[in-house]
């Protein structure tokens, strides 16, 4: 853990245009971590993941990528974005190969076509997310949560040093999920670093190793999962936090007790379904 | 046909056929991307205020239509890059301003008849001269080389945009740019298609290709080839049946896009009637599922308790029994 982070912030603030969403954070992001951004709707998850991404304001502290200031010349592509699935346009058809290819264009000029290299970093990032055998599919065809796994593909296909996914298992069946969280451990035993942005813990149980809480635009928790599991028990019923969240897992901590669960999972299984 | 050769007209609007069915198609299928069908029709509407100009100075109008159409393209993609909430508004104002100034000063002007003012916004054949078929072929050559160079990028910024913005392309530069092909693209079609027509020459060829094609690289091939075959064909067909070219061309593209959908579909009912889907199941299968892989014919089937499943759209075909292989999948 004493390697130099990729991401570095301390005392930052991102929002738009003059309105700061997130102040004052302080975050620290090493190489082959995987870190879990959790906090209710309007807590500034995206707003955060957005600023280090160059899509929200960098409004005030350090915020650094390799020790470089953020957003300095070339600086995006070293952070990988998985976005979620309904960024990407259906309106024409293209395969999975097109649309992965397109994660290596920032690393070429605009003049110069496609290499060799470029084919088979796309092709090995394809493989990496499972989809090795669906190359030539078209993206439209596939179901939702093998279109987010084309999306991380995408973002692997950049060599990027640190991936930054938003909700990458929101909205995809159970079945999916289990796919989708085998891809991200592979990745994960592979080095690659990872901030995924989550509602849903319980998917991504056995993959994350630090989960980091926002509330109302500041950091009120950062450890690693055993920490956290006590952060949960530790606070009361009705406690101040995740008190907007009731979707997903947070919803009723306060009640189930952790006994008798796993460590991630403070709500059984059940809940879900 | 050489009859038709030997007329020093018909070989320009030919040429100028041929110009417009390669360079529309190309051009449009990124509109057709970022759901920007109709702004073609805009640009061509500022446009005809640019050739008003062109007729009243004395300039030529093709020339001011090229600028008053290029100026439009800018604005339309700064005004969206603002995002403000009046931007659809301040658009309408400029593409209806634009035509009417158009309609307007082109009525005043001596050097115009109706006839003329018909001509821009739908297209004829005896309207192109050597001077223009000259500036309509560079603009031309120009458009369709911008464009398979910058495909890729054009590709990625307007599949997704946002991705495009984190990754550090440059999304605002890449807009502006194909916004100004659009424009280039609707000056080289004015005479032959029409300002009110040559939208549609943009897009109706991508509609059509995408019903044949699987991929965006092939949308794209076919797209150019129908651009090519209802310019030219609707050029010739406008000459023997003396009707106006644009509209000609339009109905030969809306013709050909209507049997098209009809085939398909025809053929996707057969299809689906004649293919055996496998029992429904959560699993997914893939490279890491556990059961074998058995590649043939260009996808993988994977063995099921002892049955074939191949992966079409969102479920699976049965592909029969492995051991039945040699049977039911001939191996080349």
């Amino acid at each position: 853990m004493n390697s130099a982070p990729i991401l570095h912030l301390r005392g930052a603030s991102f929002g738009y245009g003059e309105i700061a969403v997130v102040r004052e954070v302080d975050l620290d992001v090493r190489p082959g971590e995987v870190i879990a951004l959790l906090g209710p709707n309007g807590s500034g998850k995206s707003t955060l993941v957005r600023g280090l991404l160059g899509l929200a304001d960098h409004l005030g502290g350090v915020a650094e990528v390799f020790g470089a200031p953020l957003g300095s010349n070339g600086q995006h592509t070293s952070i990988g974005y998985v976005p979620q699935r309904h960024s990407l346009s259906a309106s024409v058809r293209a395969t999975v190969t097109e649309v992965v290819s397109t994660g290596r264009l920032p690393l070429r000029p605009w003049w110069r076509p496609g290499t060799r290299s470029d084919a088979d970093h796309t092709r090995s990032a394809i493989e990496a997310v499972g989809l090795g055998d669906r190359a030539r599919a078209e993206v439209a065809a596939l179901s939702g949560g093998q279109q987010r796994r084309v999306l991380i593909a995408r973002a692997l296909a950049g060599e990027s040093e640190v991936l930054v996914m938003d909700e990458p298992t929101a909205g995809v069946d159970r079945a999916s999920q289990e796919v989708l969280a085998t891809v991200l451990a592979r990745l994960k035993a592979a080095g690659t670093t990872m901030l995924i942005v989550t509602h849903e813990l319980t998917a991504l149980e056995g993959v994350v190793s630090r989960i980091v809480c926002l509330d109302r635009g500041v950091v009120d928790f950062d450890g690693d999962p055993t920490a956290y599991g006590e952060h949960l028990a530790g606070h009361p019923v009705g406690g101040h936090h995740h008190d907007e969240d009731t979707e997903h897992a947070f919803a009723s901590r306060a009640t189930v007790p952790l006994a008798g669960t796993a460590p991630l999972d403070p709500t059984p299984r059940r809940r879900h379904e | 046909m050489s009859e038709i050769l030997g007329l020093e007209f018909m070989r320009h609007a030919l040429l100028a056929a041929l110009l417009v069915g390669l360079s529309a198609p190309l051009v449009g299928v990124f509109l057709v991307q970022r759901r920007m069908s109709l702004i073609g029709d805009g640009m061509g509407h500022v446009a005809l205020a640019g050739v008003a100009v062109g007729l009243l100075t004395g300039a030529q109008p093709v020339l001011a239509a090229l600028v008053a159409a290029i100026l439009a393209a800018l604005a339309i993609e700064l005004i969206r890059a603002r995002g403000t909430t009046s931007a659809d508004v301040a658009l309408a104002v400029m593409f209806y301003g634009g035509i009417a100034l158009g309609v307007v000063v082109i009525a005043k002007s001596s050097a115009s008849s109706p006839a003329n003012l018909t001509a821009y916004l739908f297209g004829a054949l005896l309207t192109t001269t050597r001077a223009d078929v000259l500036v309509v072929g560079a603009l031309a050559v120009t458009v369709v080389a911008a464009t398979l160079v910058l495909r890729q990028r054009f590709f990625a910024v307007a599949g997704d945009e946002e991705f495009a913005r984190a990754s550090g392309l440059a999304v605002l530069r890449y807009n502006l740019i194909l916004a100004v092909l659009t424009a280039v693209v609707v000056v080289v079609a004015m005479r032959i298609v029409g300002l009110l027509l040559i939208s549609a020459l943009m897009i109706l060829p991508n509609a059509t290709a995408q019903l044949l094609a699987r991929s965006f690289r092939a949308t794209m091939a076919y797209a150019v080839g129908i651009g090519v075959l209802c310019s030219v064909g609707g050029v010739l067909i406008s000459y023997e049946a003396a009707t106006p070219s644009g509209g000609t061309i339009v109905l030969l593209a809306v013709g050909l896009f209507l049997a098209t959908s009809i085939l398909t579909a025809g053929l996707a009912r057969v299809r689906r009637a004649s293919h055996a889907r496998a029992e429904s199941h959560d699993h997914e299968h893939g490279p890491h599922c556990g059961h074998r892989a058995i590649p043939h014919d260009g996808h993988v089937d994977y063995d099921h308790d002892g049955h074939r499943h191949a992966a079409h759209q969102g479920h699976y075909d049965e592909h029969g029994h492995p051991e039945h292989a040699a049977e039911g999948h001939p191996r080349r």
